[in-house]
């Protein structure tokens, strides 16, 4: 075909086109930014890029290449320069020849020896002398990586999909490793070192014995029997109660005093408020507990929505294309093959899944789109809103048990309570109250392990379009059982136990956490032994079959959301919280790893790594991380904080804390009023939120828009590529026709003068 | 990993068992182009693989420079590689004569460009060279078919893998040629987030 051998030429006549237009080129251009580098093309630089294809024999042409690189090149700063070269596919000897050219950086290298010139020197323009000895240390370090190889063997034989929920753990681990060392170097370790004095009346917390009725609270002051912390049953580690109840872990433990040292006056006396004192404070180090409160956990919870934003935009970046791709073949064929697995029976595995999907793909796209009758569409429907229905009948029926239960829990609980308060401290059996205190969290962990599994089998019986449409619908379904389960419990738990008048209710919150999480973390471990292991067995043994139980990604990945939304409502209640998560996490990651490489194989239908990673990083921040960030503060707005117990007893809320430090501030120093205005004008004026929310809103307008626009300019050109593309086959067959022509004349003029 | 933003040129080493000494006479200088302080530690790693490769042939002392090229065959029997049905286009890519010999240097550039933190322009230009079997900077209808069957290795009918071809240039080639040139092939992976996670070789 003729457009085949002139395609040939075509790219040496191209590349010649491109040698010649590049001094010209070269010369128009300004200074580049290097912002602009990867997505547009400025055609000096990309000119060569593309040309160290074209023109590899003409070496005058590449001469003159590597002059007019080396001239932009010397145009932008050093670190430029260093992004530039570094992005740039050249081989590295071109590079060294360039960089060799350039001035040399400032730093001077240490003297030595022989100082020769290699382009190291240029590009780490930061060389430091004691970097010789770094080197050997970093050798070690790399090995210390958490986890590498772990990772690499899961990759390697399942495939992405499956390596994107252990990274997705990993990552969970470093917030809550960041959580935990702020509130342990802020809250922890300074109140364990001034533990508070024994004569406070303990917090009471639950039920057994010495609990006071509601009506002795307002007396603190009335010596009640000093009850030492009780002695360590296994249950505790369950409850969380009993011997752990009166320590650093739960918010009740921490004094609302401030801490000093080297100081008589050392609050014996509870001082509510801690505000006075402050003639003791002036005398030593002094450490005002509540403040501290305050504000670590508002500085932790705003430092963890900035980087969750940052990620979750980063990764949106990453995977968000503006325009639908249709070239839907053409990717399956060039990105498909997962290049980190290296298993023999999972690269097999892959080839199979690869050619189903392409022979799927390719029967989708050749096949006309038949119109389904409407009787058909009709059923269609009828099947949808059935498995709806079960879904969300099956969702309400569950947060109305959970709700009635932990009513039932609560008025069993006050029973309890006045009937000892009365009788006079005889205490029932305290190992059946403490376990009664399980009943709650055992049942939402067996609905949250049980009902997926009917979602999974209402979807079986429906139809969808395309497979990553039921993946969503599983995953919608699944995030709005535990969305309203946690609703559930979080209105129970603010709403309901915060103004019964029990006498310590945030460290009983606490505890409530901690009982979820560890039920959670028990829940998911049977889960894995019974749905993965067991099952293998079973069906190997009994049913002969050699297919294993496939690994459940989003089913996972949604566990881990909703046990890290646990760990962000308590950290208010239960500063150690993310501790306890930290340790949940490092034994999941080994059991889950194990787990899989014994019992599963690797999932068969495609799985969008980057866009499902991108879904679940936005899950965490919106949902959770939002649900988690709005009760925390509408607890420190709204709730009475109770006041026999925590650092803000007295006070009316915990936000008071802050405002009437602002107001001392103001007292002691009259410069500082304008903090105290800006004070009531920004945080406590409502107005502000609107006009900041109002500004957010108009920017993602406006973005959307901007989106808008560059889709239709996407369309625009690609016409445009198309109309060349005709163009360029006009004349070529014109050329032809011409050539032809050409040929055609002489031969027939000999024809004509050997005829005469 | 994170140095695969550079690649290496000649590695002046004294040794990698020998602790560095603190004040040595002779200058340790890696050209590598990554001010990140931790590449060395991944530089050991890579040399320590690409001599386990040829213990004999590869020595542990780069100071003078030595012209060591390990052949096509002892490469692709690579843990990382051996399973992978491109491997001969990778080595033969990276190697500087195009046979698939590769010296040290085009051993760390090919598992630069193959790991996850470079660039998508980067990694889309090698992708474009590895799956241009005929070198001849187009992707035509028989190289597609040759990445079709290697993918698939004998799934497909060749009814079908001409048909599966024939559709995937009309979709992806957007000047009309049927041939992809390395703009359609960039236009067409820019629209696939999975790319840069796929591409990639974890060492």
């Amino acid at each position: 075909m003729p457009s085949r051998t002139i395609g040939r030429n075509r790219g040496a006549i191209l590349s010649q086109y491109y040698n010649r237009t590049l001094q010209l080129r070269m010369r128009r251009q300004s200074r580049p930014s290097l912002r602009d580098l990867p997505h547009s093309s400025r055609p000096s630089l990309r000119g060569y890029r593309v040309e160290s294809d074209f023109s590899e024999t003409d070496s005058r042409a590449e001469s003159v290449r590597r002059q007019a690189l080396v001239s932009n090149l010397q145009k932008l700063s050093v670190s430029d320069r260093v992004r530039m070269l570094r992005t740039m596919p050249l081989s590295m000897a071109d590079k060294r020849q360039s960089s060799v050219s350039l001035v040399l950086p400032e730093d001077p290298l240490p003297s030595s020896g022989q100082i020769r010139v290699t382009s190291a020197q240029v590009l780490c323009h930061r060389r430091r002398p004691g970097s010789y000895c770094t080197a050997c240390v970093l050798v070690t370090a790399h090995s210390l990586q958490l986890w590498q190889v772990a990772l690499k063997r899961v990759g390697g034989r399942f495939g992405t999909g499956v390596l994107s929920y252990f990274l997705f753990l990993k990552t969970l681990l470093f917030f809550n490793l960041f959580l935990f060392l702020v509130t342990g170097l802020f809250l922890v370790l300074p109140q364990a070192v001034h533990p508070p004095p024994a004569v406070h009346p303990p917090p009471a917390v639950h039920p057994p014995p010495a609990v006071h009725p509601p009506q002795a609270v307002h007396a603190p002051q009335t010596p009640q029997l000093p009850q030492g912390p009780a002695s360590f049953s296994g249950l505790e580690l369950l409850t969380g109660g009993g011997y752990f109840s009166d320590s650093v872990m739960y918010y009740g433990y921490y004094s609302d005093t401030t801490l000093n040292r080297d100081c008589d006056n050392n609050g014996s006396l509870p001082s509510p408020g801690g505000w006075r004192g402050l003639d003791c404070a002036r005398q030593g180090l002094s450490y005002s507990m509540p403040l501290a409160y305050f504000f670590t956990i508002g500085t932790a919870f705003f430092i963890t929505c900035i980087i969750l934003v940052f990620s979750m935009s980063r990764s949106f970046g990453q995977s968000f294309r503006v325009e639908q791709s249709t070239s839907l073949l053409a990717m399956k064929a060039f990105c498909s093959w997962d290049f980190k697995v290296v298993k023999t029976s999972s690269v097999a595995l892959m080839s199979e899944n690869i050619g189903t999907q392409l022979r799927e793909l390719l029967a989708d796209v050749t096949r006309n789109h038949a119109n389904q009758t409407a009787g058909q569409r009709l059923w269609r429907l009828l099947v949808h809103g059935l498995a709806w229905t079960v879904c969300s009948g099956s969702t309400v029926a569950c947060a109305l048990a959970v709700h009635y239960l932990a009513q039932h829990m609560h008025a069993v609980r006050v029973l309890q309570a006045r009937g000892e308060g009365g009788a006079g401290g005889v205490a029932a059996d305290p190992l059946l109250s403490e376990a009664r205190l399980l009943a709650l969290p055992v049942g939402v962990s067996l609905i949250n392990l049980l009902l997926p599994g009917l979602f999974n089998a209402a979807g079986w019986m429906e139809e969808y379009d395309s497979p990553s449409v039921r993946n969503s619908v599983a995953i919608a379904r699944n995030l709005m059982l535990k969305v309203s389960l946690l609703s559930v419990l979080c209105f129970h738990w603010l709403g309901r136990e915060a103004t019964s008048g029990l006498q310590c209710w945030e460290s009983f919150v606490g505890q409530e956490l901690y009982r979820f999480l560890l039920m959670d973390f028990l829940f998911t471990l049977l889960d894995t032994l019974l749905g993965e292991f067991l099952w293998r067995l079973f069906s190997e043994k009994v049913l002969k079959k050699s297919r294993r139980p496939v690994f459940d990604i989003a089913r996972n990945v949604l566990e881990l959301i909703y046990g890290q939304t646990l760990a962000w409502l308590g950290v208010l209640f239960t500063p150690l919280l993310p501790g306890v998560q930290i340790i949940k996490l490092l034994l999941l990651f080994y059991i889950k790893m194990s787990s899989v490489m014994l019992n599963c194989q690797a999932p068969r239908k495609p799985y969008r790594a980057s866009k499902m990673t991108t879904v679940f990083i936005t899950l965490l921040c919106f949902p959770s991380f939002l649900g988690a960030s709005v009760c925390v503060t509408y607890t420190m707005w709204s709730i009475a904080p109770s006041r026999a117990c925590g650092p803000f007893r007295g006070l009316s809320t915990m936000m008071q804390a802050g405002r009437l430090w602002v107001e001392q501030l103001r007292d002691a120093n009259p410069h500082l009023t304008w903090l105290a205005t800006a004070h009531s004008y920004l945080v406590e004026n409502p107005l502000f939120l609107f006009v900041a929310a109002g500004v957010f809103l108009i920017i993602i307008y406006f973005n959307s828009q901007v989106v808008g626009g560059q889709r239709k300019v996407i369309a625009l050109l690609q016409e445009q590529i198309k109309n060349e593309g005709e163009d360029k086959k006009f004349l070529i067959r014109q050329l032809q026709n011409t050539h032809a022509k050409k040929r055609d004349a002489p031969a027939r003029r000999s024809q004509q003068d050997s005829a005469c | 990993m994170h140095f695969c933003d550079g690649k290496i040129t000649q590695l002046e080493w004294v040794t990698s068992k020998q602790r560095l000494p603190m004040n040595s006479s002779k200058p340790i200088r890696t050209a590598l182009s990554f001010p990140e302080k931790r590449s060395y530690g991944e530089l050991a790693l890579l040399h320590g693989r690409y001599r386990e490769l040829a213990p004999h042939l590869v020595p542990l002392d780069y100071t003078n420079n030595p012209d060591i090229k390990l052949p096509l065959s002892l490469l692709v029997s690579m843990p990382e590689l051996k399973e992978n049905p491109f491997r001969d286009r990778i080595v033969q890519t990276f190697s500087e004569d195009g046979q698939g010999d590769l010296s040290f240097n085009d051993f760390v550039d090919m598992f630069s460009a193959l790991c996850e933190s470079s660039s998508r322009e980067l990694k889309t230009r090698y992708a474009f060279k590895i799956y241009d079997f005929n070198r001849d900077n187009l992707i035509c209808k028989e190289d597609l078919e040759k990445t079709i069957n290697k993918l698939t290795k004998g799934e497909l009918t060749p009814e079908e893998v001409t048909l599966v071809c024939d559709k995937a240039i009309e979709e992806a080639d957007l000047d009309g040629d049927s041939k992809l040139s390395f703009a359609d092939f960039e236009n067409m992976i820019s629209k696939a987030p999975d790319f840069l996670s796929t591409f990639h070789v974890r060492i």
